[in-house]
């Protein structure tokens, strides 16, 4: 398990990759997944402009 | 054979190309664009390891610098850089559209607001005014009178970068509530989808709906040519219906995102650009 940087709450990394995208369970927080072997996540960096197709 | 797959974030499609690589038993490597560091002049011997990259980075311009390096060093990349940096910036797009002859929107470009005003009024409202780069639907302002021109172009003097100081003015073209997304890898149109909105901007990241739009033989004729008119490879070709001028290309994606594209269309669009890319690396066809 993993940790919400915001909130604390456990967040489950199961069958997720490295570099995905989560939303914290209890906060709703935008997550990005960092580690697997070590479970973290860190905030996910905000959109910036020069983002999208 | 073995990819690399440069990405910023692991979205549904990167999740799905990498699902089709395992699928084909293809070795690969998924490379975060915060991760790189490249000594210009002495280039990494890790990227001789790949056949080819495909860039899936959510920045443009991260992306685009990392296919001018990597093409630098001789590595196959796809979309190539010139492709990509004609498709990233809006004024580069219509000038490839208007140089290979295809429909557009009329187009005015000032960089002085009073220059702007009078660009706007000679296309006559409503007009749309856009970032000359950019993406989402972002920051698109449909002009209806000359009281939104003038408060928009100063908010873009006043509060936007450089590049929104570049005033880019569209025709607003009344399509029927809806605009055709059109996929095209290599030579063929693989689907298209419409997107549906009763707001006018029709972007699936602002909540259209999508369904399956019918590949007529003119409309993939009609998006093949707009593909090649910026270089070819895999793009998305966003086009309008003009009740008056027909078929007109609006933009070109480079790095398209299709999530909301393979259920209606019933088309598996991650394989169709894998196929694309592996019959490239093997015919030894660099874009």
């Amino acid at each position: 398990m993993a940790h919400c940087p915001e909130c604390e709450a456990e967040v489950s990394l199961q069958g997720l990759m490295i570099g995905e995208i989560i939303y914290c369970p209890d906060c709703n927080a935008e997550l990005e997944v960092l580690n697997l072997e070590e479970p973290q996540v860190a905030l996910a960096p905000q959109v910036e402009e020069d983002w999208g197709e | 054979m073995r990819l690399a797959i440069l990405t910023s974030r692991i979205r549904v499609e990167e999740k799905l190309l990498i699902e089709a690589l395992r699928r084909r038993a293809i070795d690969f490597a998924v490379i975060d664009d915060a991760e790189l560091l490249f000594d210009l002049a002495r280039p990494d011997e890790r990227w001789r390891a790949y056949d080819a990259v495909l860039c899936r980075s959510v920045s443009q311009s991260r992306g685009l610098a990392a296919l001018h390096i990597l093409e630098h060093m001789g590595v196959t990349v796809f979309n190539s850089a010139a492709v990509t940096a004609l498709c990233n910036d809006k004024l580069l797009t219509t000038l490839a559209l208007i140089r290979a002859g295809l429909p557009t929107p009329r187009t005015m470009l000032a960089f002085d607001e009073q220059r702007a005003i009078q660009g706007i009024e000679e296309l006559g409202y409503p007009v749309v005014l856009k970032p000359v780069t950019g993406s989402w639907g972002r920051l698109l302002a449909r002009i209806n009178d000359r009281d939104a021109a003038e408060a928009v172009l100063e908010h873009q003097e006043t509060l936007g970068s450089y590049q929104h100081h570049i005033h880019y003015i569209q025709q607003y073209v009344a399509k029927p509530q809806r605009d055709i997304r059109a996929f095209v890898v290599g030579d063929r149109t693989v689907c298209a989808i419409y997107r549906t909105s009763e707001h006018w901007v029709t972007n699936t990241a602002r909540g259209a709906v999508t369904s399956n739009c019918p590949i007529s033989p003119e409309l993939d004729r009609f998006c093949t040519r707009a593909a090649q008119a910026v270089g070819g490879g895999i793009l998305a070709i966003d086009v309008l219906e003009d009740p008056q001028q027909g078929l007109l290309v609006n933009e070109i994606n480079a790095t398209m995102e299709f999530r909301n594209s393979i259920a209606p269309t019933g088309v598996d669009i991650p394989a169709a650009m894998l196929d694309y890319v592996l019959s490239q690396v093997r015919e030894g066809v660099a874009l």
